[in-house]
């Protein structure tokens, strides 16, 4: 087949690149401005960081909100892999259509709704607001974007190993750990790390369903840009993208050579 | 596989004692189905009965701002009582007040233009990829997929150092010479357009991607050979075949759009209108609980039909990824 990239192909791809990427350099260059004025250059300087690690406030925000999205990326990880298994592997259970919907339903909820909807069930029900019901509402938003990673790689699962283990007599349980849970592995992992990153991210959730001596960073972000733009948020902002981006690099190169490793071991099994 | 096989003949040995492993993985097999389920159950859709509840309950300054308060202690009389106090009060000072219909025509509009944006900025990126050396392909992807993984407020936050009078875009505009005067976007809504655009468009590229890169192109080739022009063939060919993959990226665009708050409240200012920000001031600093609720439920109204449609398209998906 003749797949030719047309002159008109590599502009929209280019321009379209510069758009996603231009402002976020933009920021992270702007980090390093000695002017205190974000958009006017005055020379390189690295003291918005040296004052950043000075801000303990922000530190303590940073300390909650790392908590927060370990824990809550982990149990969401868990019940979002149940749930995959549940849509992929049970066709027919009552109540299934409510299932789906309820998975599928919160990746486009306004996060408003959410976040509302939450704090009003803690107040229902009694529990004070703070680190506990945080984790919980980014455990419930956040396990379904997992279950639906977990789910697109369960759909094109070759189900005749798990029969073969099957009838060579290994339980359920046993197949699943043993033969479904390292193919689908990958999955997890990136469902994990989605999770952590959109809790990471979380305001407007996480301001609904916080409380006092648990404010997270992107809250404390949020109140600062309302009162205006300084380049102590750009430098956090900076750290931020710096996290994320080694985090999802280092997880591209793992996946690939884990990729590399297996069809090297396919081939070794083919030729006997 | 070593492992693999060890289990298998463990497993064989204990074959004899089947009723109870049978029965155990009958309880496994439930619990995979019930943990999930029951967590969702109750944080997910208890919680918007407890909005449609406290939506027909009075505003009371006391803590929880609402009454009647829920309370199980007095039997079914009590609970028959407590429901006699819901009424639909504030749903009807939502409907007289113009302030909150409006917010929801202006979202709905804003929601609509912007995911028309973002799908003529996002559809050249997604055809041009999909048309990119099968090598190149991944790296492509994962150069849309990556801005996704940066925070959502670090790159709506990014914009403003952009639009704002003094900011970047202006000091270009006005050092070429194009503009003699300072674009005034920040604060417009133009400004809440283009923050939608750049936030959500990888949610649009990915789906048109997924569609356009499944679809045979000779279909293409054959249709020029038989002299149509690219153009007509574009029309014809490629687009009806990339219908899903709009409709999918619209759909993850539209709804999340239309209840937007950190977009307008950062980079709109207090001019614009939208109703996720209404229902944001109505909770946070009119303390009104009732009142958000009864915007939130008709937020989820305005919301239904697309999100039921959106539904219908993954499963949908599903069915034909099987």
């Amino acid at each position: 087949m003749n797949t030719t990239w047309s002159r008109f192909n590599i502009t929209s791809i280019t321009m379209g690149f510069a758009f996603l990427y231009l402002p976020i350099v933009l920021l992270v260059v702007f980090s390093f401005n000695e002017s205190k004025l974000v958009t006017v250059w005055g020379g390189f300087s690295t003291k918005w960081y040296v004052s950043l690690f000075q801000n303990q406030a922000l530190m303590d925000a940073a300390w909650v909100t790392i908590r927060v999205g370990l824990i809550s990326a982990t149990v969401a990880t868990v019940l979002g892999t149940l749930a995959a298994l549940a849509l992929t592997r049970y066709t027919r259970f009552r109540g299934r259509v409510l299932f789906s919907g309820m998975v599928f339903a919160p990746l486009v909820m306004p996060e408003v709704i959410t976040g509302l909807s939450l704090l009003l069930l803690f107040v229902a029900v009694g529990l004070d607001r703070g680190f506990f019901t945080l984790t919980l509402a980014h455990i419930s938003f956040t396990m379904c974007f997992v279950a639906v990673v977990v789910q697109s790689r369960l759909v094109t699962f070759d189900r005749s190993l798990e029969e073969a283990a099957m009838d060579l007599g290994a339980s359920p349980v046993a197949t699943f750990f043993q033969v479904t849970l390292p193919v689908i592995l990958p999955a997890i992992v990136s469902g994990w790390m989605l999770a952590f990153t959109l809790s990471l991210d979380d305001l407007v959730t996480s301001s609904f369903t916080s409380g006092p001596g648990a404010t997270t960073l992107p809250m404390k972000i949020y109140s600062q840009v309302r009162l205006g733009v300084t380049p102590e948020i750009n430098a956090a902002c900076t750290i931020l993208i710096a996290i994320v981006a080694t985090g999802v690099i280092i997880a591209s190169v793992v996946n690939k050579r884990r990729e590399v490793q297996r069809l090297r071991d396919e081939q070794a099994a083919l030729r006997g | 596989m070593a492992g693999a096989t060890l289990s298998a003949t463990t497993a064989n040995g204990a074959a004899t004692a089947q009723p109870a492993t049978q029965l155990a993985n009958s309880f496994v097999s439930k619990l995979v189905i019930i943990v999930p389920y029951a967590f969702l159950v109750i944080f997910f859709l208890v919680p918007f009965f407890i909005v449609f509840k406290i939506s027909l309950s009075q505003t009371v300054i006391a803590m929880p701002p609402y009454t009647p308060a829920f309370n199980f202690g007095g039997g079914l009389s009590g609970i028959i009582d407590q429901l006699k106090q819901l009424n639909f009060d504030n749903y009807i000072f939502l409907t007289e007040d113009p302030l909150y219909i409006n917010a929801y025509f202006t979202s709905v509009i804003v929601a609509g233009i912007s995911t028309l944006l973002t799908l003529l900025v996002g559809y050249p990126i997604a055809y041009g990829m999909s048309r990119a050396p099968a090598t190149l392909r991944p790296t492509l992807l994962m150069l849309v997929i990556l801005p996704f993984w940066t925070s959502f407020l670090i790159r709506v936050y990014a914009w403003i150092g952009i639009l704002k009078p003094e900011g970047l875009l202006n000091q270009l505009l006005l050092s070429t010479g194009i503009i003699s005067e300072p674009l005034i976007i920040l604060n417009t809504y133009t400004a809440i357009f283009i923050g939608i655009v750049y936030s959500y468009l990888p949610f649009m590229i990915l789906p048109l991607y997924s569609a356009l890169e499944k679809m045979d192109y000779s279909l293409v080739e054959a249709a020029q050979d038989l002299g149509c022009p690219p153009i007509t063939a574009f029309w014809k060919i490629t687009f009806p075949m990339s219908l899903p993959g709009v409709l999918a990226g619209c759909l993850l665009v539209f709804i999340p759009a239309v209840g937007e708050f950190v977009i307008p409240d950062l980079l709109g200012g207090s001019q614009t209108l939208m109703i996720g920000r209404t229902l944001w001031n109505e909770f946070n600093n009119n303390r009104d609980w009732p009142v958000s609720s009864a915007v939130a439920v008709l937020l989820l109204l305005v919301l239904i039909v697309p999100i039921v449609i959106f539904q219908h398209a993954q499963a949908r998906a599903q069915e034909q990824g099987r």
